[in-house]
């Protein structure tokens, strides 16, 4: 029992000691679910890179912390900050207000809409529940797309669900999917520029309703980590006003 | 009737990530994982037997080829035989051209048949285990009434091999319920999927995670009952005789 307490007091002044720490990073470590092209994805070489990675480094350098990358799938992402496996996300997530139950968001630093892809043998002008009836839609799993599509076609449409993007592309390459949902410049990147196959955005970009399509894309801090999200809004806002952010965008998205 | 509903209303009321919908996806998930497990279990003991038997040839060039089978598959992690066989043909020039590729094209049947070649692999050793155990007597018995080696194996061997294959497949079956889990990589809206999907949408690995732990754990007694009560009903000879 004395044992018992002594481990336990331990336990207590462990994490009074590390969230004493929390207060003051010198080093942030950022989770990232990788790929995600053109935002986070690695060269051939290797290395890590995308707009995510650069704008991160750039804040980083900025508020003078050293960044440290975090690879985690994307269904684990919000737990993995939870449980202290890194102390913020920087990997395309939208805010919304289920998310922002658990997680503190910064400002958002990039909006995007969300848009259809399919073959262009699929020949629909639009995705709706008439020309979406009995289709196949591929969605990443716990992405606000998979939110969007399982509200609205999972009663007319198969919907299948993978862990990462490329997944879904190989099946898509592979003809079982007949149309899929993403984040338009992941499509754009992914698909359009593909030469296995000619693929079509359907219909327009998708952002509304913002119940499903947020604010745009945020950093998601642990809720008590006011101080280190306001630390990066400073520096987004710095690098908005000194052009180190439209390089940066330039760098992925060509000229706005 | 009505008060059931009422009172499953009730229960469901106060919370959010247990609603109706999310326990539709999970029933779904019963579903599916049921059907693959279980019909991979029995094309993969249809599979077995001759493989078995051929295994226990003593020509080389018989048991010889089924070994490497059997080597094989169980030599590599099943979820590595799922994505070959679901990622992988997919990279057969013209594959969606064939008349194999409406099977080929679904999740369910990839995944059907990399857990039957896994199942067929492990159940072949199994019962080349018990056929390698029959006991000499027994064998010298039947040679000894004439019987040729098709009508020992039908009538003495593969009865007797598979009473004793019994406490042993009982377990392959658990293990393959277990496998199972993998299937949802492949976008298979299995137990585990089901799970995944959950967890993933409201972020409550507990909650999610737990429910379907419970899930398996009734259909794993379930699997544990019915082999009980074969053992007792084909080994009731082995018991201890009360005079």
């Amino acid at each position: 029992m004395k044992k018992l307490l002594t481990v336990s007091l331990l336990g207590l002044a462990v994490a009074a000691a590390s969230s004493a720490h929390a207060r003051d990073y010198d080093n942030v470590r950022i989770g990232v679910d990788v790929p995600y092209e053109p935002m986070e994805y690695r060269t051939a070489e290797g290395e890590l890179t995308g707009f995510d990675i650069d704008l991160g480094n750039a804040l980083c350098e900025r508020i003078g912390v050293t960044c440290e990358w975090v690879e985690q799938e994307w269904d684990g992402i919000i737990p993995g900050l939870m449980s202290r496996n890194y102390d913020a996300i920087m990997s395309s997530m939208t805010i919304n207000d289920e998310r922002r139950q658990q997680v503190l968001f910064s400002d958002p630093y990039i909006t995007m809409p969300s848009a259809w892809f399919a073959p262009s043998s699929l020949d629909i002008s639009e995705a709706n529940e008439e020309t979406l009836a009995g289709k196949t839609i591929g969605v990443q799993r716990g992405t606000l797309q998979d939110n969007y599509v399982t509200d609205n076609f999972s009663s007319v449409a198969d919907i299948s669900r993978y862990s990462t993007a490329d997944d879904m592309v190989l099946d898509m390459e592979a003809q079982r999917l007949d149309i899929v949902f993403l984040d338009f410049p992941i499509g754009q990147s992914t698909l359009l520029d593909s030469e296995e196959a000619e693929y079509v955005v359907v219909g327009e970009r998708i952002s509304e309703p913002k119940e499903y399509f947020g604010e745009g894309f945020g950093i998601a801090f642990r809720q008590r980590d006011e101080a280190l999200a306001e630390q990066f809004n400073e520096a987004l806002a710095e690098l908005q006003e000194d052009g180190t952010y439209d390089e940066i965008y330039a760098r992925y998205f060509g000229e706005e | 009737m009505l008060d059931i509903s009422a009172w499953f209303n009730d229960l469901l009321a106060d919370n959010l990530i247990f609603t109706p919908t999310t326990l539709g996806y999970y029933w779904e998930g019963l579903v599916t994982t049921t059907q693959l497990v279980f019909l991979s279990l029995v094309a993969g003991l249809i599979l077995a037997v001759p493989l078995a038997i051929m295994r226990s040839s003593k020509h080389k060039w018989i048991s010889l080829p089924v070994y490497l089978y059997t080597y094989v598959f169980r030599g590599t992690p099943l979820l590595i035989q799922l994505y070959i066989i679901y990622y992988g043909v997919v990279f057969i020039d013209g594959i969606q051209e064939t008349f194999l590729w409406p099977v080929l094209k679904e999740a369910f049947y990839p995944a059907l048949i990399a857990f039957t070649l896994n199942t067929a692999a492990y159940t072949t050793e199994i019962f080349r285990g018990a056929i390698k155990a029959t006991s000499k007597g027994e064998i010298e018995a039947a040679r000894a009434y004439g019987m040729s080696q098709n009508l020992m194996m039908r009538r003495i061997i593969l009865p007797s091999a598979f009473r004793r294959a019994l406490p042993a497949y009982g377990n392959e079956v658990i293990f393959m319920l277990h496998a199972s889990a993998i299937a949802s990589v492949v976008t298979l809206m299995d137990l585990t999927g089901a799970a995944r999907f959950v967890y993933a949408r409201f972020y409550a690995p507990f909650d999610a995670f737990l429910f379907v732990a419970a899930i398996y754990l009734c259909l794993t007694f379930a699997i544990l009952y019915f082999f009980r009560f074969l053992e007792k009903k084909l080994l009731a000879h082995l018991r201890p005789q009360n005079s």
